[in-house]
Protein backbone atom coordinates (compact mmCIF):
# COMPACT_ATOMS: atom_id res chain seq x y z
CA UNK A 1 0.00 0.00 0.00
CA UNK A 2 2.59 2.43 1.13
CA UNK A 3 4.32 2.57 -2.72
CA UNK A 4 0.93 2.61 -4.39
CA UNK A 5 -0.10 5.62 -1.98
CA UNK A 6 3.24 7.73 -3.16
CA UNK A 7 1.65 8.32 -6.77
CA UNK A 8 -0.29 11.47 -6.97
CA UNK A 9 -4.57 10.41 -7.57
CA UNK A 10 -5.28 12.92 -10.25
CA UNK A 11 -9.35 12.32 -9.34
CA UNK A 12 -8.46 12.97 -5.77
CA UNK A 13 -10.15 15.74 -3.91
CA UNK A 14 -7.21 16.23 -1.44
CA UNK A 15 -3.84 14.26 -1.95
CA UNK A 16 -1.48 14.20 1.05
CA UNK A 17 1.98 12.72 0.32
CA UNK A 18 5.03 13.13 2.95
CA UNK A 19 3.75 15.61 5.22
CA UNK A 20 5.90 16.63 8.01
CA UNK A 21 4.86 18.67 10.71
CA UNK A 22 6.69 19.83 13.65
CA UNK A 23 5.30 21.68 17.13
CA UNK A 24 8.68 24.09 18.37
CA UNK A 25 11.37 21.38 18.45
CA UNK A 26 9.31 18.10 18.47
CA UNK A 27 8.72 16.51 15.08
CA UNK A 28 5.19 15.28 14.95
CA UNK A 29 4.08 13.92 11.44
CA UNK A 30 6.52 11.66 9.73
CA UNK A 31 5.72 11.67 6.81
CA UNK A 32 1.60 11.24 5.86
CA UNK A 33 0.53 9.98 2.99
CA UNK A 34 -3.28 9.58 2.23
CA UNK A 35 -6.42 10.82 -0.40
CA UNK A 36 -9.67 11.60 -0.60
CA UNK A 37 -11.80 11.12 -3.74
CA UNK A 38 -14.41 13.83 -3.89
CA UNK A 39 -18.17 13.02 -2.08
CA UNK A 40 -16.48 10.60 -0.08
CA UNK A 41 -16.06 10.09 4.05
CA UNK A 42 -12.75 8.96 5.38
CA UNK A 43 -11.87 8.85 9.13
CA UNK A 44 -8.01 9.40 10.48
CA UNK A 45 -8.53 6.87 13.14
CA UNK A 46 -5.65 6.10 15.82
CA UNK A 47 -4.41 6.42 19.74
CA UNK A 48 -4.01 9.93 21.56
CA UNK A 49 -1.18 11.51 20.16
CA UNK A 50 -0.48 9.58 16.83
CA UNK A 51 -0.78 13.12 15.45
CA UNK A 52 -4.80 13.03 13.56
CA UNK A 53 -5.07 16.51 15.04
CA UNK A 54 -2.12 17.38 13.35
CA UNK A 55 -2.46 16.49 10.21
CA UNK A 56 -5.58 18.13 10.04
CA UNK A 57 -4.01 21.43 11.31
CA UNK A 58 -1.06 20.68 8.88
CA UNK A 59 -3.31 20.66 6.05
CA UNK A 60 -5.61 23.33 6.86
CA UNK A 61 -2.38 25.18 7.33
CA UNK A 62 -2.16 26.48 11.23
CA UNK A 63 1.03 24.75 11.94
CA UNK A 64 4.04 27.13 10.84
CA UNK A 65 6.64 24.05 10.39
CA UNK A 66 5.39 22.01 7.75
CA UNK A 67 6.74 20.48 4.81
CA UNK A 68 5.56 17.74 1.93
CA UNK A 69 2.70 18.48 -0.29
CA UNK A 70 -1.11 18.69 0.00
CA UNK A 71 -2.70 18.87 -3.39
CA UNK A 72 -6.51 20.09 -2.98
CA UNK A 73 -8.47 19.48 -6.21
CA UNK A 74 -5.14 19.79 -8.09
CA UNK A 75 -3.67 22.89 -6.57
CA UNK A 76 -0.61 22.79 -3.84
CA UNK A 77 -1.69 24.05 -0.44
CA UNK A 78 1.56 23.32 1.61
CA UNK A 79 3.03 26.95 1.58
CA UNK A 80 0.09 29.03 1.75
CA UNK A 81 -1.32 31.03 4.66
CA UNK A 82 -4.61 29.63 6.44
CA UNK A 83 -6.50 31.86 5.13
CA UNK A 84 -5.89 31.35 1.73
CA UNK A 85 -6.48 27.36 2.60
CA UNK A 86 -9.53 28.75 3.94
CA UNK A 87 -10.76 30.26 0.36
CA UNK A 88 -9.44 27.33 -1.25
CA UNK A 89 -12.18 25.47 -0.34
CA UNK A 90 -11.35 23.79 2.97
CA UNK A 91 -13.38 24.35 6.03
CA UNK A 92 -12.26 23.22 9.32
CA UNK A 93 -13.98 22.58 12.73
CA UNK A 94 -11.48 22.27 15.29
CA UNK A 95 -11.51 19.70 18.40
CA UNK A 96 -11.95 22.86 20.83
CA UNK A 97 -15.23 23.48 18.76
CA UNK A 98 -14.19 27.30 18.84
CA UNK A 99 -17.46 28.87 19.79
CA UNK A 100 -16.89 32.58 20.29
CA UNK A 101 -17.44 33.74 24.06
CA UNK A 102 -18.00 37.81 22.68
CA UNK A 103 -20.25 36.62 20.12
CA UNK A 104 -23.73 35.44 19.79
CA UNK A 105 -24.95 32.55 19.27
CA UNK A 106 -26.13 34.18 15.50
CA UNK A 107 -22.35 35.97 15.13
CA UNK A 108 -21.29 32.46 15.15
CA UNK A 109 -23.20 31.16 12.44
CA UNK A 110 -22.80 34.14 10.67
CA UNK A 111 -18.87 34.38 11.26
CA UNK A 112 -17.21 32.53 8.24
CA UNK A 113 -17.07 34.45 5.05
CA UNK A 114 -19.01 32.92 2.09
CA UNK A 115 -16.08 31.79 0.15
CA UNK A 116 -17.94 30.63 -3.10
CA UNK A 117 -21.54 30.11 -3.97
CA UNK A 118 -23.27 26.78 -3.43
CA UNK A 119 -23.08 26.73 0.27
CA UNK A 120 -26.35 26.25 2.15
CA UNK A 121 -28.34 29.54 3.53
CA UNK A 122 -28.59 30.47 6.98
CA UNK A 123 -32.21 29.55 6.91
CA UNK A 124 -31.33 25.56 5.45
CA UNK A 125 -28.67 25.65 8.12
CA UNK A 126 -31.06 26.12 10.65
CA UNK A 127 -33.67 23.96 9.68
CA UNK A 128 -30.78 20.74 9.78
CA UNK A 129 -30.06 22.41 13.42
CA UNK A 130 -33.56 23.64 14.75
CA UNK A 131 -32.14 23.96 18.77
CA UNK A 132 -29.81 26.30 17.39
CA UNK A 133 -32.88 28.57 16.11
CA UNK A 134 -34.67 29.12 19.45
CA UNK A 135 -30.57 29.95 20.94
CA UNK A 136 -29.83 32.51 18.08
CA UNK A 137 -29.45 35.64 20.43
CA UNK A 138 -27.96 34.00 23.28
CA UNK A 139 -24.12 34.51 23.87
CA UNK A 140 -22.19 31.59 21.89
CA UNK A 141 -20.44 29.49 24.70
CA UNK A 142 -24.08 29.68 26.87
CA UNK A 143 -24.97 26.43 24.53
CA UNK A 144 -24.77 23.01 25.69
CA UNK A 145 -21.48 21.18 24.36
CA UNK A 146 -23.89 19.11 22.16
CA UNK A 147 -25.28 22.60 20.81
CA UNK A 148 -21.97 24.35 20.52
CA UNK A 149 -20.46 21.33 18.34
CA UNK A 150 -23.39 21.92 15.80
CA UNK A 151 -23.02 25.47 15.56
CA UNK A 152 -19.24 24.57 14.77
CA UNK A 153 -19.89 22.39 12.12
CA UNK A 154 -23.17 24.53 10.98
CA UNK A 155 -21.29 27.99 10.58
CA UNK A 156 -18.87 26.19 8.13
CA UNK A 157 -21.81 24.64 5.55
CA UNK A 158 -22.62 28.21 4.90
CA UNK A 159 -19.46 29.09 3.82
CA UNK A 160 -19.79 27.15 0.05
CA UNK A 161 -16.68 25.16 1.08
CA UNK A 162 -17.50 21.35 0.27
CA UNK A 163 -14.87 19.52 1.91
CA UNK A 164 -14.82 20.02 5.24
CA UNK A 165 -12.03 18.71 8.11
CA UNK A 166 -14.09 17.87 11.15
CA UNK A 167 -12.01 17.15 14.50
CA UNK A 168 -13.23 14.96 17.29
CA UNK A 169 -16.83 15.81 16.17
CA UNK A 170 -18.17 13.58 18.99
CA UNK A 171 -16.21 14.17 21.78
CA UNK A 172 -17.50 14.33 25.01
CA UNK A 173 -20.89 14.30 23.92
CA UNK A 174 -24.09 12.17 24.55
CA UNK A 175 -25.27 9.10 22.41
CA UNK A 176 -28.52 10.73 21.48
CA UNK A 177 -26.70 13.77 20.20
CA UNK A 178 -23.55 11.47 18.56
CA UNK A 179 -26.19 10.07 16.75
CA UNK A 180 -27.94 13.47 15.53
CA UNK A 181 -23.95 14.11 14.54
CA UNK A 182 -23.90 10.85 12.61
CA UNK A 183 -27.24 11.82 10.86
CA UNK A 184 -26.14 15.45 10.18
CA UNK A 185 -22.51 13.69 8.43
CA UNK A 186 -24.57 11.25 6.10
CA UNK A 187 -27.28 14.17 5.13
CA UNK A 188 -24.06 15.85 4.24
CA UNK A 189 -22.54 13.46 2.27
CA UNK A 190 -25.46 12.89 0.26
CA UNK A 191 -25.45 16.38 -0.38
CA UNK A 192 -22.06 15.95 -1.89
CA UNK A 193 -19.88 17.45 0.80
CA UNK A 194 -16.25 15.39 1.13
CA UNK A 195 -15.26 15.10 4.49
CA UNK A 196 -12.30 14.01 5.89
CA UNK A 197 -13.06 13.01 10.11
CA UNK A 198 -10.74 12.78 13.02
CA UNK A 199 -12.28 10.00 15.58
CA UNK A 200 -12.04 8.18 18.66
CA UNK A 201 -14.73 6.89 19.09
CA UNK A 202 -14.36 3.75 16.45
CA UNK A 203 -18.15 2.36 16.23
CA UNK A 204 -19.16 6.27 15.23
CA UNK A 205 -16.39 6.40 12.50
CA UNK A 206 -17.97 2.91 11.87
CA UNK A 207 -21.44 4.06 10.96
CA UNK A 208 -20.34 6.98 8.72
CA UNK A 209 -17.19 6.62 6.91
CA UNK A 210 -16.60 4.89 3.35
CA UNK A 211 -12.51 4.56 4.19
CA UNK A 212 -10.53 4.38 7.48
CA UNK A 213 -7.08 5.73 7.54
CA UNK A 214 -5.30 4.61 10.67
CA UNK A 215 -2.90 6.55 11.60
CA UNK A 216 0.42 5.88 14.54
CA UNK A 217 3.31 7.94 15.44
CA UNK A 218 3.13 10.76 12.97
CA UNK A 219 2.19 8.12 9.79
CA UNK A 220 -0.70 6.55 8.05
CA UNK A 221 0.32 3.14 8.65
CA UNK A 222 -2.91 1.81 7.24
CA UNK A 223 -5.72 1.99 4.79
CA UNK A 224 -9.57 -0.12 5.41
CA UNK A 225 -12.75 0.28 3.58
CA UNK A 226 -15.52 0.67 5.91
CA UNK A 227 -16.83 -2.53 3.96
CA UNK A 228 -13.89 -4.94 4.99
CA UNK A 229 -13.90 -3.51 8.67
CA UNK A 230 -15.69 -6.83 10.15
CA UNK A 231 -12.66 -8.67 8.64
CA UNK A 232 -10.41 -6.35 10.09
CA UNK A 233 -11.64 -6.29 13.77
CA UNK A 234 -8.68 -7.78 15.10
CA UNK A 235 -5.97 -5.73 13.75
CA UNK A 236 -7.91 -2.46 14.11
CA UNK A 237 -8.02 -3.68 18.11
CA UNK A 238 -4.75 -3.97 17.94
CA UNK A 239 -3.65 -0.64 16.33
CA UNK A 240 -6.32 1.70 18.36
CA UNK A 241 -5.83 -1.14 21.91
CA UNK A 242 -9.23 -0.96 22.35
CA UNK B 1 -31.05 81.16 42.35
CA UNK B 2 -30.97 78.11 44.04
CA UNK B 3 -27.77 77.08 45.87
CA UNK B 4 -26.70 73.25 46.49
CA UNK B 5 -24.12 72.85 49.62
CA UNK B 6 -23.67 76.64 49.60
CA UNK B 7 -22.02 76.28 46.01
CA UNK B 8 -23.36 78.75 43.88
CA UNK B 9 -25.02 76.91 40.68
CA UNK B 10 -22.94 79.00 37.83
CA UNK B 11 -19.83 77.34 39.60
CA UNK B 12 -21.21 74.10 39.74
CA UNK B 13 -22.47 73.86 36.42
CA UNK B 14 -18.96 75.72 35.13
CA UNK B 15 -17.17 72.90 36.37
CA UNK B 16 -19.42 69.72 35.18
CA UNK B 17 -19.11 71.30 32.08
CA UNK B 18 -15.47 71.51 32.31
CA UNK B 19 -15.42 68.01 33.76
CA UNK B 20 -17.80 66.99 30.61
CA UNK B 21 -15.06 67.95 27.85
CA UNK B 22 -12.15 66.70 29.84
CA UNK B 23 -14.58 63.15 30.14
CA UNK B 24 -14.89 64.42 26.38
CA UNK B 25 -11.03 63.48 25.50
CA UNK B 26 -10.69 60.82 28.12
CA UNK B 27 -12.99 58.63 26.66
CA UNK B 28 -11.91 59.31 22.66
CA UNK B 29 -8.60 58.49 23.74
CA UNK B 30 -9.30 55.69 26.35
CA UNK B 31 -11.22 54.06 23.73
CA UNK B 32 -8.69 54.61 21.05
CA UNK B 33 -6.46 52.40 23.49
CA UNK B 34 -9.01 49.92 24.18
CA UNK B 35 -9.47 49.20 20.46
CA UNK B 36 -5.75 48.90 19.86
CA UNK B 37 -5.62 46.56 23.25
CA UNK B 38 -8.07 44.30 22.65
CA UNK B 39 -6.78 43.20 19.48
CA UNK B 40 -2.91 43.58 19.20
CA UNK B 41 -2.37 43.09 22.81
CA UNK B 42 -0.06 46.54 22.88
CA UNK B 43 -0.52 49.28 25.28
CA UNK B 44 -0.13 51.93 22.56
CA UNK B 45 2.30 54.30 24.42
CA UNK B 46 2.35 57.03 21.66
CA UNK B 47 -1.08 57.49 22.04
CA UNK B 48 -0.26 60.78 23.60
CA UNK B 49 1.83 61.58 20.58
CA UNK B 50 -0.79 60.95 18.22
CA UNK B 51 -3.37 62.83 19.94
CA UNK B 52 -0.57 66.02 19.46
CA UNK B 53 0.02 65.12 15.93
CA UNK B 54 -3.77 65.68 15.33
CA UNK B 55 -3.48 69.14 16.53
CA UNK B 56 -0.50 69.56 14.84
CA UNK B 57 -1.31 68.63 11.61
CA UNK B 58 -5.07 70.71 12.06
CA UNK B 59 -2.86 73.62 12.63
CA UNK B 60 -0.37 72.62 9.44
CA UNK B 61 -3.66 72.13 7.41
CA UNK B 62 -5.10 75.22 8.55
CA UNK B 63 -1.47 77.61 8.37
CA UNK B 64 -0.14 75.77 5.22
CA UNK B 65 -2.75 74.62 3.15
CA UNK B 66 -5.89 77.08 4.15
CA UNK B 67 -7.77 73.90 4.58
CA UNK B 68 -10.32 74.91 7.21
CA UNK B 69 -11.32 73.60 11.08
CA UNK B 70 -14.56 71.49 9.21
CA UNK B 71 -11.42 69.47 6.39
CA UNK B 72 -9.35 69.27 9.20
CA UNK B 73 -11.60 67.20 11.26
CA UNK B 74 -12.17 64.56 8.44
CA UNK B 75 -8.95 64.78 6.54
CA UNK B 76 -6.27 65.13 9.87
CA UNK B 77 -7.70 61.30 11.32
CA UNK B 78 -7.27 60.21 8.08
CA UNK B 79 -3.43 61.10 7.69
CA UNK B 80 -2.60 60.30 11.02
CA UNK B 81 -4.30 57.18 11.17
CA UNK B 82 -2.11 56.59 7.79
CA UNK B 83 0.58 56.77 9.47
CA UNK B 84 -0.26 54.84 12.20
CA UNK B 85 -0.68 52.25 9.69
CA UNK B 86 2.81 52.70 8.53
CA UNK B 87 4.19 52.15 11.87
CA UNK B 88 2.27 48.92 12.07
CA UNK B 89 3.25 47.61 9.13
CA UNK B 90 7.56 48.90 9.77
CA UNK B 91 8.01 48.20 13.09
CA UNK B 92 5.20 46.81 15.40
CA UNK B 93 3.89 43.90 13.51
CA UNK B 94 7.46 42.54 13.84
CA UNK B 95 7.02 42.36 17.90
CA UNK B 96 3.87 40.27 17.76
CA UNK B 97 6.09 36.87 18.71
CA UNK B 98 7.52 39.04 21.73
CA UNK B 99 6.52 39.81 25.30
CA UNK B 100 3.77 42.56 25.49
CA UNK B 101 6.78 44.72 26.65
CA UNK B 102 8.36 44.75 23.80
CA UNK B 103 5.15 46.74 22.16
CA UNK B 104 4.77 48.76 25.10
CA UNK B 105 8.66 49.51 24.65
CA UNK B 106 8.84 50.67 20.99
CA UNK B 107 5.76 52.46 21.04
CA UNK B 108 7.12 54.36 24.42
CA UNK B 109 10.23 55.91 22.81
CA UNK B 110 7.98 56.26 19.28
CA UNK B 111 6.16 58.50 21.69
CA UNK B 112 9.54 60.16 22.86
CA UNK B 113 10.95 60.44 19.15
CA UNK B 114 7.73 61.76 17.90
CA UNK B 115 7.40 64.58 20.61
CA UNK B 116 11.14 65.47 19.89
CA UNK B 117 10.84 66.48 16.29
CA UNK B 118 7.81 68.45 16.89
CA UNK B 119 9.60 70.62 19.89
CA UNK B 120 12.68 70.72 17.54
CA UNK B 121 10.00 71.98 14.75
CA UNK B 122 8.00 74.27 16.43
CA UNK B 123 9.24 74.80 19.93
CA UNK B 124 7.44 74.15 23.29
CA UNK B 125 5.01 78.07 23.75
CA UNK B 126 2.39 76.48 21.87
CA UNK B 127 1.09 77.56 18.75
CA UNK B 128 -2.63 79.20 18.47
CA UNK B 129 -6.14 77.52 16.39
CA UNK B 130 -9.31 79.97 16.42
CA UNK B 131 -12.10 78.83 16.89
CA UNK B 132 -14.12 78.03 13.95
CA UNK B 133 -16.96 81.31 13.12
CA UNK B 134 -19.94 78.52 13.58
CA UNK B 135 -19.02 78.11 16.74
CA UNK B 136 -17.76 80.92 18.31
CA UNK B 137 -19.97 82.42 20.77
CA UNK B 138 -22.41 80.40 22.95
CA UNK B 139 -25.65 80.33 24.47
CA UNK B 140 -27.24 81.45 27.79
CA UNK B 141 -29.14 78.64 29.53
CA UNK B 142 -30.42 80.70 32.19
CA UNK B 143 -28.40 78.38 34.73
CA UNK B 144 -25.05 79.48 33.06
CA UNK B 145 -23.40 80.17 30.01
CA UNK B 146 -22.37 77.18 27.60
CA UNK B 147 -19.53 78.19 25.00
CA UNK B 148 -20.71 76.85 21.63
CA UNK B 149 -17.46 75.13 21.12
CA UNK B 150 -17.20 73.43 23.62
CA UNK B 151 -21.13 71.83 23.42
CA UNK B 152 -19.59 70.67 20.24
CA UNK B 153 -16.96 68.77 21.53
CA UNK B 154 -19.03 66.98 23.99
CA UNK B 155 -21.44 66.43 21.25
CA UNK B 156 -18.95 64.87 18.56
CA UNK B 157 -17.11 63.38 20.89
CA UNK B 158 -20.12 61.21 22.56
CA UNK B 159 -21.37 60.79 18.72
CA UNK B 160 -18.06 58.93 18.03
CA UNK B 161 -17.86 57.17 20.78
CA UNK B 162 -20.85 55.83 20.66
CA UNK B 163 -20.91 55.23 16.80
CA UNK B 164 -17.27 53.18 17.69
CA UNK B 165 -18.76 51.14 20.31
CA UNK B 166 -21.66 50.38 17.81
CA UNK B 167 -19.71 49.16 15.43
CA UNK B 168 -18.15 46.90 17.47
CA UNK B 169 -20.84 45.54 19.77
CA UNK B 170 -23.31 45.13 16.57
CA UNK B 171 -21.77 44.85 13.18
CA UNK B 172 -20.64 41.93 11.36
CA UNK B 173 -17.17 44.07 10.99
CA UNK B 174 -17.23 44.24 14.65
CA UNK B 175 -17.83 40.61 15.27
CA UNK B 176 -15.20 39.67 13.10
CA UNK B 177 -13.09 42.26 15.28
CA UNK B 178 -14.48 40.56 18.35
CA UNK B 179 -13.89 37.22 17.51
CA UNK B 180 -10.41 37.82 15.63
CA UNK B 181 -9.42 39.37 19.92
CA UNK B 182 -10.59 35.69 21.06
CA UNK B 183 -9.12 33.44 18.31
CA UNK B 184 -7.21 34.83 15.75
CA UNK B 185 -5.90 31.65 14.41
CA UNK B 186 -9.60 30.13 14.24
CA UNK B 187 -10.57 33.76 12.19
CA UNK B 188 -7.86 32.81 10.10
CA UNK B 189 -8.99 29.38 9.35
CA UNK B 190 -12.28 30.64 8.22
CA UNK B 191 -10.52 32.80 5.18
CA UNK B 192 -10.24 36.23 7.02
CA UNK B 193 -7.27 38.33 6.65
CA UNK B 194 -6.21 39.21 10.02
CA UNK B 195 -3.56 40.79 9.76
CA UNK B 196 -4.76 43.39 7.55
CA UNK B 197 -7.62 43.49 10.21
CA UNK B 198 -4.94 44.00 13.04
CA UNK B 199 -3.39 47.12 10.51
CA UNK B 200 -6.33 49.06 10.17
CA UNK B 201 -7.91 48.41 13.58
CA UNK B 202 -4.25 49.95 14.82
CA UNK B 203 -4.70 52.68 12.01
CA UNK B 204 -8.26 53.39 13.64
CA UNK B 205 -7.24 53.85 17.45
CA UNK B 206 -4.25 56.36 15.71
CA UNK B 207 -7.29 57.93 13.96
CA UNK B 208 -9.41 58.39 17.41
CA UNK B 209 -6.81 60.32 18.97
CA UNK B 210 -5.92 62.52 15.89
CA UNK B 211 -9.32 63.39 15.80
CA UNK B 212 -9.43 63.87 19.59
CA UNK B 213 -6.58 66.25 18.95
CA UNK B 214 -8.29 68.03 16.27
CA UNK B 215 -11.21 69.22 18.77
CA UNK B 216 -8.42 70.35 20.95
CA UNK B 217 -6.54 72.64 19.36
CA UNK B 218 -9.22 75.15 19.09
CA UNK B 219 -9.10 74.66 23.50
CA UNK B 220 -6.12 74.00 24.40
CA UNK B 221 -2.77 75.52 23.05
CA UNK B 222 -1.08 73.41 20.22
CA UNK B 223 1.78 72.26 21.75
CA UNK B 224 4.44 69.34 21.21
CA UNK B 225 3.96 68.35 24.84
CA UNK B 226 -0.22 68.64 24.89
CA UNK B 227 -0.20 64.40 24.69
CA UNK B 228 2.37 63.73 27.33
CA UNK B 229 0.27 65.80 29.86
CA UNK B 230 -3.06 63.98 29.04
CA UNK B 231 -1.83 60.77 27.89
CA UNK B 232 -1.16 59.61 31.96
CA UNK B 233 -4.32 60.85 33.02
CA UNK B 234 -5.62 58.94 30.48
CA UNK B 235 -4.05 55.63 31.75
CA UNK B 236 -5.31 56.10 34.64
CA UNK B 237 -8.92 55.78 32.83
CA UNK B 238 -7.87 53.09 31.20
CA UNK B 239 -6.44 51.34 34.47
CA UNK B 240 -9.76 52.26 35.84
CA UNK B 241 -12.31 51.18 33.32
CA UNK B 242 -10.36 47.59 32.57
CA UNK B 243 -8.39 47.34 29.87
CA UNK B 244 -9.98 46.14 25.90
CA UNK B 245 -13.18 46.79 27.28
CA UNK B 246 -14.90 49.48 24.51
CA UNK B 247 -18.48 50.36 26.82
CA UNK B 248 -15.51 50.43 30.08
CA UNK B 249 -13.89 52.78 28.17
CA UNK B 250 -16.20 55.17 27.09
CA UNK B 251 -18.35 55.56 30.12
CA UNK B 252 -15.35 55.82 32.61
CA UNK B 253 -13.91 58.38 30.28
CA UNK B 254 -17.13 60.57 31.13
CA UNK B 255 -17.69 59.52 34.54
CA UNK B 256 -14.20 60.55 35.88
CA UNK B 257 -13.81 63.64 33.84
CA UNK B 258 -17.18 64.57 36.01
CA UNK B 259 -15.81 63.46 38.84
CA UNK B 260 -12.80 65.16 38.39
CA UNK B 261 -14.96 68.68 37.64
CA UNK B 262 -17.59 67.97 40.82
CA UNK B 263 -13.82 67.64 42.70
CA UNK B 264 -12.68 71.20 41.84
CA UNK B 265 -15.80 72.79 43.15
CA UNK B 266 -15.99 70.74 46.56
CA UNK B 267 -12.49 70.18 47.34
CA UNK B 268 -10.32 71.82 44.69
CA UNK B 269 -6.91 70.90 46.55
CA UNK B 270 -7.58 67.19 45.67
CA UNK B 271 -8.54 68.09 42.02
CA UNK B 272 -5.77 66.70 40.23
CA UNK B 273 -5.34 63.69 42.16
CA UNK B 274 -8.63 62.54 42.15
CA UNK B 275 -8.38 60.68 39.39
CA UNK B 276 -5.45 58.72 40.60
CA UNK B 277 -6.75 57.93 44.07
CA UNK B 278 -9.93 56.01 42.34
CA UNK B 279 -6.97 54.19 40.73
CA UNK B 280 -5.52 53.21 43.45
CA UNK B 281 -9.08 51.93 45.14
CA UNK B 282 -10.12 50.42 41.80
CA UNK B 283 -6.87 48.12 41.45
CA UNK B 284 -6.80 47.22 45.44
CA UNK B 285 -10.74 46.05 45.01
CA UNK B 286 -11.20 44.76 41.33
CA UNK B 287 -8.17 44.39 40.02
CA UNK B 288 -9.23 43.93 36.11
CA UNK B 289 -10.89 47.13 36.89
CA UNK B 290 -15.07 48.26 36.75
CA UNK B 291 -15.56 46.76 33.49
CA UNK B 292 -12.43 44.50 32.95
CA UNK B 293 -13.04 40.82 31.85
CA UNK B 294 -11.26 38.58 34.56
CA UNK B 295 -8.92 36.86 32.42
Amino acid sequence: MAEAARKIDTAAALAVRDLQAWYDESHILHGVNFDVAPGEVVTLLGRNGAGKTTTLRAIMGLIAKRTGSVQFEGRELINLPARAIAKAGIAFCPEERGIFASLSVDENLMLPPVIKPGGLSRDDVLTMFPNLRERLASQGTKLSGGEQQMLAIARILRTGSKFLLLDEPTEGLAPVIVQQIGRTLASLKQQGFTIVLVEQNFHFAASVADRHYVVEQGRVIDMIPNTEIQNNLGKLHAYLGV
Amino acid sequence: MFELLGIPPQALFGQLLLGLINGSFYALLSLGLAVIFGLLNIINFSHGAQYMMGAFVAWMALTWLGIPYWGALIIVPLVVGASGVVIERLMISRLYHLDHLYGLLLTFGLALVIQGLFRNGFGVSGLPYAIPAQLSGGQNLGFMFLPNYRGWVVLASLVVCFGTWFAIERTRLGAYLRAATENPTLVGAFGINVPRMITLTYGFGVALAAFAGVLAAPIYSVNPNMGADLIIVVFAVVVIGGMGSILGAILTGFGLGIVEGLTKVFYPEASSVAIFVIMAIVLLVKPAGLFGRTA
